[in-house]
């Protein structure tokens, strides 16, 4: 339970002389679902992208399974089994909710296909009614579904969410965390996801780590984290419910 | 009308060479939005490796079929065709991805402009003769026919439909597809988008070197210049039909050569292409997207 599965060390990235990434720590173990949060601009989609290799960290390292992936292109890293819901969802327009699942399978040439689309079906129903409508003209909320299925179809070791509840509806979003922790209990599948939501995300997480202007400024359990007068200040207040 | 008829068949034969280069044309845009100046005179380069190929062929066996012959004369053509866009597109156009725009579009010319200049020194400026291959002429209610013409119009519907169910049911096409809708996605999903640019241009090449070897048939004769024109045309049908639009470059091609041999056949030869292009200001006066090119509507 207490493996290293990913490990990110002193990581630095840059858009052009624009640091958006100075020296970020972070460690999630085999098994865990770890949590980011941090106010807009803090750097967190940069450090899912940069885990993926798109943008590459300028310097320090970025491990996985214990193989240094720093320098590798962004479909190796993808071929380990790390697979991203990203910023935005970034659904394939013209292609069918089928399609857009089918991409997601693209590793093992559709081996499970069939099997693992059921899965999905069965998680998001919404997914299954739309299945020959076009990616690009689905609801914000639908293309989250399918983004996150995407995501699932590829049967990672490491699931990067990019802010999953984003513009989805209060029950779905207990369904989405929901399904995330079904997954983690009973797959042990891996989860690292950024949430605005801090309260959900600190409640769902084993451990978190709080982002500030592209440094990690604080970590702890989810309970800890929760219990923090400085974290209650900065995300919580207000927003609680 | 027999003669009507006969100037839609010519026009129809002429448009699935249009066609076929098209495609080649619409799927490199489609993928990167680069508008490859090349592509024309890799056409040339196929059919100039078709004529090597024959030449070589009929010297050194003699009475072969000639079924055979054309066979073996496209593959030689689509496999030297496919190489040089695979080169030209890794040492040339990959290096500048992500560059400004007009820096593969200026080196593309540049790519255009050595592969004439490469044959024209290794193969002459003049005028290469083929002796017909197939001269058969059918007549039908007055209306003549060559098998020529019937193996050019079978081939072009064969190959579109090999593409048609490779870019809409494979992996491949899928990638393909993927690649030109959002690359960093394709990539997140494990797609090698650098390889499947690389396929792209090798399976727009193997087409255009299909439509040089019917082209050298057709005509009986090619020159290093045929890269131009009929790249122009191709580009313009590729435009017409809607650029990114395989379909589209098909029916833009028949529809230019419909144009040019009807124009040709009613008013005056001289002023076909003027016809050609004028047509293509009018189409895209009022469907600036070409006749089934996509008005960017989705939201992402
Ligand atoms: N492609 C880019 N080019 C230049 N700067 C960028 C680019 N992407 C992000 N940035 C900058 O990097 C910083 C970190 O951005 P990032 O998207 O990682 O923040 P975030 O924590 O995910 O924010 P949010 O909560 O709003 O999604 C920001 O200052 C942003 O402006
Ligand atoms: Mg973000």
């Amino acid at each position: 339970m207490t493996e290293t599965l990913l490990k990110v060390h002193g990581v630095e990235t840059y858009y052009g002389n624009i640091r958006a990434l100075a020296g970020v720590d972070v460690e999630v173990r085999r098994g865990e679902i770890v949590s980011l949060i941090g106010a807009n601009g803090a750097g967190k989609s940069t450090l899912m992208m940069t885990i993926c290799g798109s943008p590459q960290a300028r310097t320090g390292t970025v491990t996985f399974d214990g193989q240094e992936i720093t320098r590798l292109p962004t479909h190796e890293i993808a071929r380990l089994r790390i697979a991203q819901s990203p910023e935005g969802r970034r659904i394939f327009p013209r292609m069918t909710v089928y399609e857009n699942l089918q991409m997601g399978a693209s590793l093992d040439n559709l081996k499970y296909f069939d099997e693992d689309v059921e899965k999905i079906f069965a998680l998001f129903p919404r997914l299954k009614e739309r299945k020959a409508q076009r990616g690009g003209t689905l609801s914000g909320g639908e293309q989250q579904m399918l983004s996150i299925g995407r995501a699932l179809m590829a049967r990672p070791k490491l699931l990067l969410l990019d802010e999953p509840s984003l513009g989805l509806a209060p029950l779905i979003v207990k369904q989405i965390f929901d399904a995330i922790r079904a997954l983690n209990k009973e797959q042990g599948l891996t989860v690292f996801l950024v949430e605005q939501n801090a309260f959900a995300a600190l409640k769902l997480c084993d451990r978190a780590y709080v982002m500030v202007n592209g440094r990690v400024t604080m970590s702890g359990t989810g309970r800890e984290l929760l219990a923090d007068p400085e974290v209650r200040a900065a995300y919580l207040e207000g927003g609680r419910h | 009308m027999e003669y009507f008829v006969q100037q839609l068949i010519n026009g129809l034969t002429l448009g699935s060479i249009y066609g076929l280069i098209a495609i080649g044309y619409t799927m490199v845009y489609g993928i990167i939005g680069m508008i490859n100046f090349a592509h024309g005179d890799i056409f040339m380069l196929g059919g100039f490796a078709a004529l090597i190929l024959f030449l070589i062929l009929t010297s050194v066996f003699v009475g072969l079929p000639v079924v055979l012959l054309l066979l073996v004369m496209m593959a030689a053509a689509m496999l030297t065709a496919s190489l040089w866009n695979w080169t030209i597109e890794k040492l040339a156009y990959r290096p500048l991805r992500g560059s400004f725009r007009l820096a593969p579009l200026i080196t593309a010319i540049g790519m255009s402009i050595t592969l004439s200049n490469f044959i024209q020194v290794t193969q002459g400026p003049r005028n290469k003769p083929i002796p017909p291959l197939v001269s058969s002429v059918y007549n039908v209610f007055g209306i003549s026919v060559s098998l020529k013409q019937i193996l050019i119009m079978i081939l072009t519907v064969s190959l579109l439909a090999i593409f048609w169910y490779v870019v809409n049911k494979t992996a491949l096409g899928r990638a393909q597809r993927a690649t030109e809708q959002d690359r960093k996605m394709a990539a997140l999903l494990g797609i090698d988008v650098d390889r499947t640019i690389s396929i792209t241009f090798v399976m727009g090449a193997a087409l255009a070197a299909v439509a040089g070897t019917m082209y050298l048939m057709y005509y009986g004769v090619i020159v290093f210049t045929d890269g131009f024109v009929p790249g122009v045309k191709a580009f313009t049908a590729a435009v017409l039909g809607g650029i990114g639009s395989l379909p589209g470059a098909v029916i833009g091609g028949l529809l230019i050569g419909l144009i040019e041999s009807l124009w040709s056949a009613y008013f005056t030869i001289d002023y076909k292409d003027v016809a050609t292009f004028s047509i293509l200001a009018i189409v895209l006066i009022f469907k600036p997207s070409g006749i089934l090119g996509r008005p960017e509507v989705e939201k992402v």
